[in-house]
This record gives structure tokens, C-alpha cells and sequence, in this order.
């Protein structure tokens, strides 16, 4: 299979998104190859979720391409090679279900319809558990279990799969320290191992060492590509690039009236 | 008891009973996940234009129910996908016109609103082997794909989002939690009534999930509670002479009302005694102090090195000295 390594993992070629008509994406380019550890930063509502699920082919391009493997994403079928992880997801809503139940879920892109699950698959979630350090709530009920350890289930769910690439968005989002650390750790595990990964961060924090290379999106457009050592350093000049400008006043009122421009 | 079993209608009620009461709350199920729990009704609601047909055209209402619901579930699954109406506003728009094009259809054939009676609130003595038959294969297969099918249509349920990223034909297993909705509503005609099914397809499941921990679980669960309900309903309904449907609805509701209270005491007891993970930072345990405070060493709030400046865990959230403000990291 010497056409498997030709391919870049992830192609995004001019690739523009709009929501109901909205252009929230324009002009990407981005090309990840295999074993890249990718962190995807930017303000809220800079994209970088929109560009994730454009990613593993949840939002449509409106004009552009993206490719997984090599193949366009209309005809990609291999979708064990991919592994996602939600930012939010609707795993404890309803209906109760175990912490076993909803990881098995990600054995379902190695498993045929009918087939009842093997000892490998069991064993995968098991071991995908151990990982993120929930090997003893396999018979837990979801809802039962704190954000940060929801958020590692869902890290448990996509490693159950054994995916090539994990593309991960936001999984330290309102996540307490410890499971930050956890989810970085599994993926650091999974980095050396050859995984490639893209993960959409707000901060680099707990997955800092990890990082290879950044991309930076700023209302829709990528605006810095490249390592993350230069990026840590121009950004940390200014705060943290999406905090607050030290030179501007704090004004804790959204700037909507020209009324408030006068009192200024 | 072995009178009531003497009767031969009273067999084939109980038995048509004993499917739908398995069938609906496993389909039920996936609709309560799905916040779709007044699909029933609104495939009941269809189904009585199907009703209406089969008795205007002289083919078996049953058929031509569950053509209608079928098509009708369809209808909603594809109206709510296309985003063009919420769940619900979907459900009301083809709810609506299924009772009104079924009365409709009922007078212009000649027959009284009273024929359809039977039909909107199930009768045990209207029940032909031939129904009996029809239930039993048409239960049976949903109970059968609802089953063999879980950890798909679980996923789909659960988790839409990442099911379509796993590669599953999302939409396809969709429209089947919809066409199977539809088959068990149109069993369950007979038995229940199309005005109550829905009750039959929800309740059960409320009332397992009380005490179940799993998805699989609740819905063995719920089937055994249909189960349950269902008989003891129709041999109520035989007893008070009251209409299946009500005696099967109410005593399903009965059952949820009574255990409400155990499932509420097991569920506080569950959480309880969830282990808390040892090693996280005790931030809550911090006195509440309000952003006066200057953060330093031995400040009382937990301190954490953060690239090059350090953080204090404040309240839950990571605060950093910077200029004169904090910023939350």
C-alpha cells in the first residue's frame, strides 16, 4: 500500500464554508501529513470548530475541496482511519447509558451491521478506557460522571476505534485540570505511536509540548501556519492573542451604540 | 381466569396484546432519545387517514394503516432532516392533517365517526386471527431489527455527529427508527388505539429508565413493562368492560407513578456514591473572595505555573495576574 503514505492525511484546497448563507470560512488551504500534530487556536468565532467538521465532512465546503487519505470526501469510505471527538456532546441526554455502552460506539466503524461484538472489541474498549483512566466506570451511567470525565469518554470512544487520525475539537473546553492532563497525555501516547492529530485549542495549556505546528485562524481566514514556538512567543507579546488588549480599556459592555463612543 | 382464557377472542387479544406491549417500548426507546416522543401520536394520527381508506375502499385497514403511517413517518423523518421545521413542528403539521383527512374520508365513505371507534381506542372483540397473525409477524421483526440493530441505532441516537463521522448511514437508520415506529403504532391499533399508542411506546421506557444504568438495559426494562401492562390491561378490559386502550394506558401509568418514588431514591443513592477522583485541586474548597484579592505566594488559592507567569485557581477557574485585571485562563 505504498499509495497510502503518497497522500497527505488532510487536504483542504481554497476551501470556503458559509452557515445558512453566512461565509464563515474563506480561502483555506491546509495540508496535514501523516504524523503531524496539528493544534488548530483562534478567538471565538474565528472557525476553527467549523473547520474541524468541515474536516471529517460534517459541514459541506461551499466551494473548495477537502480530502481525507488522498480521496474527496464525497467518496471517502475508510472511515476507521478517522477518530472525532466532539466538543459537546449529547452522550448523557436521554436515555441513560453506560460509560461501556457509549464507547462501543466506536468499534462500530470496524464492526459489520448484525455482527455481534467480538473479543477484540471488548478488549479495545476496554484498553481505550484504561487510557484515558476510566478503566473502572465501564459500567457507569454517563450522566453520573463530572464534564471533564464525559469529555474523556468521548476521548475513550474515538481511541476504541484505533484511528490513523484524530481530529479533536476543543477537549479542554470547561474540563477540569486533571482530565486536561489525562486527554494530553493519551494524546501525546498516541503522537509518538505515529498517530496523526489536529486538535482545535483555546490555549495551548496541558498540550503545549506536544504541539508541532499551529494554524491560527482569524474571522474565517488562516492568518499564521507554522511552529508553535514563534507563534508562543509573538502571541504572549500581546496577551494571549484572543485575551484582551492590554492597551484598550476594559469595557464590560458589548460596544453596540454610538452613545457609548461619546462617553469614551 | 381460565374462562376469561376459554374465549377465543380473549386469546387472540392477549396475544396480539403480549406483541404490541413487547414491540412499542423498544422502539420507544430510540424515540425518547431522540426527543421524539410524540412521534407516536403523530403516526397515530396518520394512521387514521390509512384507517379511513381501508374502510372506504374495502381493503383491510390494517394494510392500509400501516401503508399511511409508514409513509407519513417517512414524511417527518425527511422534513425534520432537511431542517425546514423542528422535530416537533413536523410532527404537528402531519398530525393535524392525518385526523382531519381521516374524519374526512370516514363521512364521505358513509361510515359513522362510530366505526372508527375501534379503532382510535382499540377493542379486544374486534381482533380476527388474521390480525392476530399479522400483529405477531409485524411485532416480531420489529423486536427483531430493534435488537439485533441496537449498537447502530444506539449510536445514531446517542450521538448523530459522530455516528456519521464512524461511516454509518446515518439517515438510513433514521428513517428506520421511523418506519419501525410506524409498523409497531399500526400493531398496536387494535390492541391500544391510535389516539393512546403513543402512551405504550413512552411510558415504559420512563419508567425503566428510572432504574437503569444502560441504554440496553432500559429498553429489556421497558419491553417487560409493556409487557406487563398491556395484559394486565386487556383483562381489565374484559373484566370492567371499559376500551383496552384506556385500562392498558392507565395502569402503564400506574405503574411509572409507583415506582417514580423508588427510582428517584435509587437515583439520589447512585449519585451519592460516586467516588470523587482524589487528585483534583481543591478549588471549591477556597473562601470566596471577590477580585479585590491580590493572587501571590501563600494567597490561599492554589498555584499553577502557566507558561511563563502563574496562575491561581479562583472559584472553579484559573486567574492570571495581568496588567490591572485578571485574565481567566
Amino acid at each position: 500500500m505504498t499509495t497510502r503514505t503518497a497522500h497527505p492525511v488532510i487536504e483542504v484546497s481554497t476551501g470556503a464554508v458559509s452557515l445558512s448563507g453566512r461565509p464563515i470560512l474563506r480561502g483555506i488551504d491546509l495540508t496535514v501529513e501523516t504524523g503531524e500534530v496539528v493544534a488548530v487556536l483562534g478567538a471565538n468565532g474565528s472557525g476553527k470548530s467549523t473547520l474541524v467538521k468541515t474536516i471529517v465532512g460534517l459541514l459541506p465546503v461551499s466551494s473548495g475541496q477537502v480530502r481525507l487519505f488522498g480521496s474527496p470526501l464525497a467518496d471517502f469510505t475508510e472511515w476507521r482511519r478517522l477518530g472525532y471527538v466532539p466538543q459537546r456532546s449529547t452522550i448523557a441526554q436521554g436515555v441513560p447509558a453506560t460509560v461501556s455502552e457509549v464507547v462501543s460506539a466506536g468499534r462500530l466503524a470496524r464492526r459489520r451491521p448484525f455482527r455481534l461484538p467480538r473479543g477484540d472489541d471488548r478488549r479495545a474498549v476496554r484498553e481505550a478506557l484504561d487510557a484515558v483512566g476510566l478503566g473502572d466506570r465501564l459500567n457507569h451511567q454517563v450522566a453520573t460522571l463530572s464534564g471533564g470525565q464525559q469529555q474523556r469518554v468521548l476521548m475513550a470512544r474515538t481511541l476504541a476505534g484505533d484511528p490513523e487520525l484524530l481530529v479533536l475539537d476543543e477537549p479542554n473546553a470547561g474540563v477540569d485540570l486533571i482530565s486536561q492532563q489525562t486527554i494530553a497525555d493519551t494524546l501525546a501516547q498516541r503522537a509518538r505511536a505515529g498517530s496523526t492529530i489536529v486538535v482545535v485549542l483555546h490555549e495551548l495549556g496541558p498540550f503545549e509540548s506536544l504541539i508541532q505546528r499551529t494554524v491560527v485562524l482569524r474571522e474565517g481566514r488562516i492568518v499564521h501556519d507554522g511552529a508553535p514556538t514563534s507563534l508562543t512567543h509573538g502571541e504572549r507579546e500581546t496577551g494571549h492573542g484572543d485575551h484582551c488588549e492590554p492597551s484598550e480599556p476594559v469595557v464590560h459592555v458589548p460596544p453596540m451604540s454610538g452613545l457609548l463612543e461619546e462617553e469614551r | 381466569m381460565l374462562d376469561l382464557l376459554s374465549q377465543d377472542f380473549m386469546v387472540r387479544a392477549l396475544v396480539a396484546a403480549a406483541f404490541t406491549g413487547l414491540a412499542a417500548p423498544a422502539v420507544g426507546t430510540f424515540l425518547v432519545q431522540r426527543r421524539l416522543s410524540l412521534m407516536g401520536d403523530g403516526i397515530g394520527h396518520i394512521s387514521v387517514t390509512g384507517v379511513a381508506l381501508g374502510l372506504l375502499t374495502g381493503a383491510s385497514p390494517t394494510l392500509t394503516a400501516i401503508a399511511v403511517a409508514v409513509v407519513g413517518a417517512v414524511a417527518i423523518e425527511l422534513i425534520r432532516a432537511s431542517g425546514r421545521a423542528s422535530g416537533d413542528v413536523a410532527l404537528a403539521l402531519i398530525f393535524y392533517g392525518g385526523l382531519a383527512g381521516g374524519l374526512m374520508l370516514v363521512s364521505i365513505g358513509g361510515d359513522g365517526i362510530a366505526t372508527l371507534q375501534s379503532y382510535l381506542f382499540g377493542s379486544i372483540l374486534s381482533i380476527s386471527s388474521q390480525d392476530v397473525w399479522v400483529s405477531v409477524a409485524l411485532a416480531g421483526l420489529v423486536i427483531g431489527l430493534c435488537l439485533t440493530l441496537l449498537p447502530q441505532l444506539f449510536s445514531v441516537s446517542n450521538d448523530e455527529d459522530f455516528a456519521r463521522t464512524s461511516g454509518l448511514p446515518v439517515r438510513f437508520y433514521n428513517v428506520l427508527i421511523s418506519v419501525l415506529a410506524a409498523v409497531s403504532v399500526s400493531v398496536a391499533m387494535r390492541t391500544v388505539g391510535l389516539l393512546l399508542v403513543s402512551a405504550l411506546l413512552v411510558i415504559p421506557v420512563a419508567t425503566a429508565q428510572q432504574f437503569s444504568r444502560g441504554f440496553r438495559s432500559t429498553m429489556l426494562f421497558a419491553m417487560v413493562a409493556g409487557l406487563l401492562a398491556s395484559i394486565a390491561g386487556v383483562v381489565t378490559s374484559w373484566y370492567a368492560d371499559v376500551p383496552p386502550g384506556s385500562s392498558i394506558v392507565l395502569i402503564a401509568l400506574l405503574g411509572f407513578t409507583v415506582t417514580a418514588p423508588v427510582g428517584m431514591l435509587l437515583q439520589r443513592r447512585r449519585l451519592a456514591r460516586v467516588p470523587f477522583e482524589m487528585a483534583a485541586p481543591p478549588d471549591e474548597m477556597v473562601v470566596e473572595e471577590s477580585h479585590h484579592h491580590e493572587h501571590g505566594p501563600g494567597c490561599g488559592h492554589v498555584a499553577i505555573e502557566h507558561g511563563d507567569h502563574v496562575d491561581y485557581i479562583h472559584d472553579g477557574h484559573r486567574h492570571a495576574v495581568h496588567g490591572g485585571h485578571y485574565d481567566e485562563h
